[in-house]
């Protein structure tokens, strides 16, 4: 069972608290009805689903029930950080260079 | 009486507490601290299992967990039968009574042994070219016939009646093994103060040092000194001790599983104790000393009883006081079986003859067998024993050819060598290396925050293991936060060391087709078996393990893998690491189903949700459903009446006067906020700026592809307020879609949503004379029509509580849903029910809510809906608001298939025959005669008996409905094919009137 670090609670609690939701930084047009087909299948059909790092969107659903967005490795499971929704993609991964 | 085996005077038990016990229905008696596996040696017996495929004769292997062939079924009583246990770890109790598997009609006559006559129809991939054969073969004749004559012990067939429980533990530093290696990491970690699990499988403490009698550590025998060392630890407040206890899975972030078996040994285990229980460790270190496994040596006939793994004999001997025969051959690749033949020749066994595989070995053991005047061979191989039911010889040749000798022997025992235990250190996702040199695979490169000592590791000799273990014990307690370091390592006296071996088939393993050279006893896999799947072309490790099953039973491959990938290094030519080692996975050992249910079964496998008026309706006799967690009531039959009866009643009483259902599991959310309104136009279709408050709406929710997700009643109680309800299943699902959208994508809006489920008990009045039987118990709101239109709600007080009063209907009739707050649900609904009582009105389940609605054409979300239809499918286009430029499925909404001509559409069907009720979820066709395949051009969502309009109803997902109106379309069924007639979705009142009736 993982740890996950909820960056609400500030604190590392076990994945059975969490939930996954997806892909992070697919952003939701602000014009939604004028979207042509092709971005309309890139945003609601097509997602990257790499061998590697994600980043991806979390829910502490049995703690502070916000969603947050993680970056994890696909490879060895593990979670690289994790930060606040609206936060930009980190520039900087830490450990990533292994 | 001492059995015949049991040496006076050797080994540690106390000879003269005896436990009696059975085994296929014959009383022995054994002594306390015995296994099963000890216990029955003393007595001779060595055959007590027939192996899987071949039903071959078995013995005993092992003394520990990696026994492959002495699996039994242990039996308390009739529900507490426990198959495949194995019987050297099962220790004795007084009273057990066990029995051997996978035999008919008894252990000596086996029938099934006609297998091994017959081998040569199940050797390797057999699985896999059976099942090119004939389909209706295969189902018909050979896998019930294979399953009944290969296989292991029978499941038990009666409820578990055992507990178990579970425990969370954190700490500091996780020692997992409890010989000398783990034993000292854990003295180490400990006697800095940080918190400190140390477990161990066994009973006892102490590992290799059960049998190690060259073994002195801080002045005493080395099995001594564990015992204190443990007995120190215990006393300890920072340190939990487990015995018994197998770490059967290393996850990640140091997460270890581990099962502590709790009562099994025990002769009364009792109602209080649990069986077993289960431990879940987050750990910041791991120190990892799971020891080594003796493996066995490959040749003709190596699985008759009496042949075992050496360092097995000498713990019966050293341990258990228990000799394994009278007169012992040794058949070896390396210095530890010699060990064992010189503890066993002191102790007064006969060794007929040690065969050394290897040239000339020199060292200190071997002159000392020699001493003791046990003949030696060097170069020599044994290829092939002799007897059936028990060994009787072994036959012996130089190991380049040449004259054969038979030597009469009553047990063998043999070693190739030691595979260190990387089982977790594997499983942790750590990578082996080969050591060339030592013919091993040891932990290599770590990916977690864990070590390995002692053997586990390749690290040869006492002294060199303790020097590691407490060195690593005392890093990890430092690199888990210890700051002071004290306490001293034990100093070892004496100890035994050997290492080195073979792998893989010795000469007398083949290359005859029809030798039996056993490499996995479990899976009854031979050498010629893993040769045959090479030259069948399984060239990956992977695939030969597959094909041939090796290291694929319960004992996953413990004494099997590296025999196994050995021969099939040789066959392709490579070398070991080329060919590679097979990924271990987690349980080590066999996990019951019991511990990892632990209490989750019965009533707490899923929790059980009852709403307020919950004890009425029980009261009142009414059958409930189960819809989600929630218990909800189906129907009140009065007596005498079946299903039918009640709910034609239930329907009709309805429409005629009134009835009282209880609504109270529908989703409620409130959605609360200055942008509360904005917030709702987003999230629903319909539009909600505009609604006034006081006024209801029917919402439908779209998930952003543009089919309907939820709907559902909404109130505005307030500019700010709105009193949301949902399906009674889709109530967490929207919250959750809810909150997503609230955090992520509207985040400016100052909005909040509170899940109001479980605080409001709903009572749905319907029936024309709903307003007559609320309203004389309603304080403070003006029930007239003008006043309180339909699609409505007001705040006022019900029966002196405060009540969200909605007028609304799910049943076409005059109604009313009254909400309370859920403490007083059965109060109102009482009070609510002796006023119905005046006017003849009835309380009715969910079954005749669901035929009220459906003749009204209402939907259900879930049933008529199934994920792939959008409000236009559903004929509810006039719920979406079409001067709206954005809500969450607008876009989606606009897909070009979604908008396309042809899509199935909900519309009503009825059947040409009115009696006839179809099924929910048969397929609708246009030409019944059209051969099958049929093209099918819809199905039946919603289907029902409508008492009031004295005929069958039905709702259907047709492509193209609405331009079918009248059209005569068919449903084929087995027993002949119904007429239907398309409608309208509408059965009853088309006009709605009844709403104000
Ligand atoms: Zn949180």
């Amino acid at each position: 069972m993982l740890l996950i670090r909820c960056p609400y609670c500030e604190e590392e609690r076990p994945e059975l608290e969490f939930r996954n939701a997806g892909e992070a930084h697919i952003a939701r047009s602000a014009n939604m009805a004028g979207e042509t087909d092709d971005d309309f299948e890139k945003f609601f059909f097509i997602r990257s689903n790499p061998k590697g790092i994600i980043y991806e969107r979390w829910r502490h659903m049995h703690g502070c029930a916000r969603f947050f967005n993680a970056v994890r490795d696909t490879v060895s499971d593990k979670f690289l950080m994790t930060y606040k929704a609206g936060e930009p993609k980190p520039a900087k991964l830490p450990g990533a260079a292994k | 009486m001492i059995a015949a085996f049991r040496i006076p005077g050797a080994g540690r038990l106390k000879q003269a507490e005896t436990a009696r016990f059975s085994f296929d229905g014959q009383s022995y008696s054994g002594v306390e601290g015995d296994t099963l596996a000890s216990a029955l040696l003393a007595n001779g017996v060595h055959l007590v299992g027939r192996s899987f495929k071949y039903h071959r004769p078995r013995g005993f292997l092992s003394a520990g967990a990696e026994e492959p062939n002495a699996l039994v079924e242990i039996k308390r009583d009739a529900a507490r039968k426990t198959p495949n246990v194995r019987a050297t770890v099962q220790e004795l109790y007084d009273g057990l009574t066990a029995q051997s598997q996978n035999r008919w009609p008894s252990l000596s006559f086996d029938v099934g042994a006609v297998n091994d006559i017959a081998s040569p129809l199940f050797s390797a991939g057999f699985y896999y070219k059976t099942f090119m054969w004939p389909k209706a073969a295969w189902k018909n004749f050979y896998e019930p016939k294979i399953r009944a004559a290969a296989g292991l012990g029978v499941a038990p067939d009666q409820p578990d009646p055992d507990h178990y429980s579970a425990r969370f533990a954190h700490c500091d530093v996780l020692v997992l093994g409890g010989g000398a290696a783990g034993i000292a990491a854990a003295l180490a970690a400990a006697e800095t103060g940080v918190r400190v699990i140390l477990a161990d499988e066994q009973a006892d403490f102490g590992g290799s040092l059960r049998f190690e009698s060259g073994a002195q550590i801080e002045g005493q025998d080395g099995f001594a000194w564990a015992q204190a060392a443990v007995a120190k630890l215990r006393d300890m407040d920072n340190v939990r001790v487990l015995s018994r206890t197998t770490a059967f899975g290393y996850y990640a972030q140091n997460f270890v599983g581990l099962v502590e078996r709790v009562s099994d040994h025990l002769r009364n285990p009792g109602g209080e104790l649990p069986r077993e229980r289960l431990w879940q460790v987050r750990a910041k270190r791991v120190v990892l000393a799971t020891g080594a496994i003796e493996r066995h040596m490959v040749f003709a006939d190596n699985d008759r009883p009496g042949i075992m793994l050496a360092s097995a004999a000498r713990t019966y001997l050293n341990h258990y006081g228990v000799a394994v025969g009278r007169n012992v051959g040794v058949y070896t690749a390396n210095d530890s079986a010699y060990a064992a033949a010189i503890d066993l020749k002191k102790a007064g066994v006969d060794v007929a003859a040690i065969i050394d595989l290897r040239d000339n070995p020199t060292g200190p053991v071997i002159d000392e067998a020699r001493a003791l005047g046990i003949e030696v061979n060097f170069g020599r191989a044994a290829i092939r024993a002799g007897g059936k039911l028990r060994v009787s010889s072994m036959t012996v040749q130089p190991k380049n050819g040449g004259g054969e000798r038979t030597i009469p022997v009553d047990a063998i025992l043999m070693s190739a060598g030691w595979t260190p235990s990387v089982h977790l250190f594997s499983q942790s996702r750590g990578k082996v290396a080969f050591n060339d040199e030592t013919k091993r695979f040891v932990p290599g490169t770590y990916a977690q925050d864990c070590v390995s000592v002692g053997a586990c590791n390749g690290t040869d000799g006492l002294s060199a293991t303790i020097d590691e273990a407490y060195a690593a014990g005392a890093k990890a307690a430092k690199d888990a936060g210890a700051s002071v370091v004290k306490g001293t390592k034990p100093k070892v006296d004496a100890s035994e060391s050997w290492s080195r071996g073979m792998l893989g088939a010795a000469p007398g393993a083949g290359p005859d087709t029809t030798v039996k050279a056993f490499v996995d006893f479990q899976n009854d896999v031979t050498a010629k078996d893993i040769r045959q799947a090479v030259h069948e072309g399984m060239h990956s490790i992977e695939h030969v393990k597959r094909f041939t099953t090796n290291g694929m039973a319960t004992d996953q491959g413990k004494t099997s893998n590296m025999h196994g990938l050995a021969i099939a290094a040789e066959t392709l030519g490579k070398p070991i690491p080329q060919v590679g080692l097979t990924t271990f996975r987690a349980p080590y050992t066999p996990v019951t189903f019991g511990s990892i249910i632990g209490h989750a079964r019965g009533p707490l496998f899923d929790p059980t949700r009852k709403t307020a008026i919950h004890p009425w309706a029980e009261a009142q006799g009414a059958v409930f459903e189960d819809v989600g967690q929630w218990k909800r009531a189906w129907y009140f039959p009065k007596a005498g009446e079946d299903m039918h009866a009640a709910v034609d009643r239930e329907c009709v009483t309805v429409r005629k006067t009134a009835g009282l259902f209880d609504a109270s599991t529908l989703g409620k959310i409130e959605v609360v906020g200055p942008d509360a309104a904005k917030f709702m136009e987003l999230l629903y279709t319909n539009p909600w700026e505009k609604l006034e408050p006081g006024r209801c709406r029917y919402g439908i929710m779209l998930r952003e592809d543009g089919f309907i997700y939820d709907d559902g009643v909404v109130g505005r109680l307030a500019p700010d307020r709105f009193h949301v309800t949902t399906t009674t299943g889709g109530a967490p699902r929207v919250m959750n879609h809810m909150e997503d959208y609230l955090q992520t994508e509207f985040p400016h809006l100052n909005v909040w949503l509170t899940s109001i489920t479980e605080q409001w008990a709903v009572i749905a009045v319907q029936g024309p004379k709903s307003r007559d039987i609320i309203a004389p118990l309603v304080e403070g709101i003006d029930m007239s029509d003008e006043a309180l239109p339909h699609m409505s709600v007001r705040e006022g007080r019900i029966c002196g509580v405060p009540t969200r009063l909605f007028r609304m209907s799910f049943t076409g009739e005059r109604g009313f849903e009254v909400n309370v707050p859920a403490d007083y649900g059965q109060a109102v609904w009482e009070a609510l029910w002796a006023e119905g009582q005046k006017h003849g009105a009835c309380a009715y389940g969910t079954e005749t809510m669901h035929v009220l609605r459906a003749e009204k054409g209402y939907i259900i979300v879930g049933q008529d809906t199934d994920g792939t239809v959008t409000p236009n499918d559903a004929g509810l286009d006039w719920a979406v608001g079409k001067k709206k430029t954005d809500f969450v499925g607008i876009r989606g909404m606009a897909r070009p298939d979604l908008v396309a001509k042809g899509r199935k559409q909900l519309v009503g069907l009825k059947t040409k025959d009115p009696k006839v009720v179809l099924e929910e979820g048969a397929q609708i066709v246009e030409d019944p005669k059209q051969a099958i395949p049929m093209k099918m051009i819809g199905h039946v969502t919603s289907s029902y008996w409508s008492e009031n309009c004295g005929r069958s109803i039905a709702l259907a997902l047709v492509a193209g409905g609405r331009d079918r109106m009248g059209e005569t379309l068919y449903v084929p069924m087995p027993d002949g094919t119904i007429e239907v007639e398309v409608t309208g979705m509408v059965f009853f009142d088309e006009k709605g009137e009844r709403l104000n009736g």
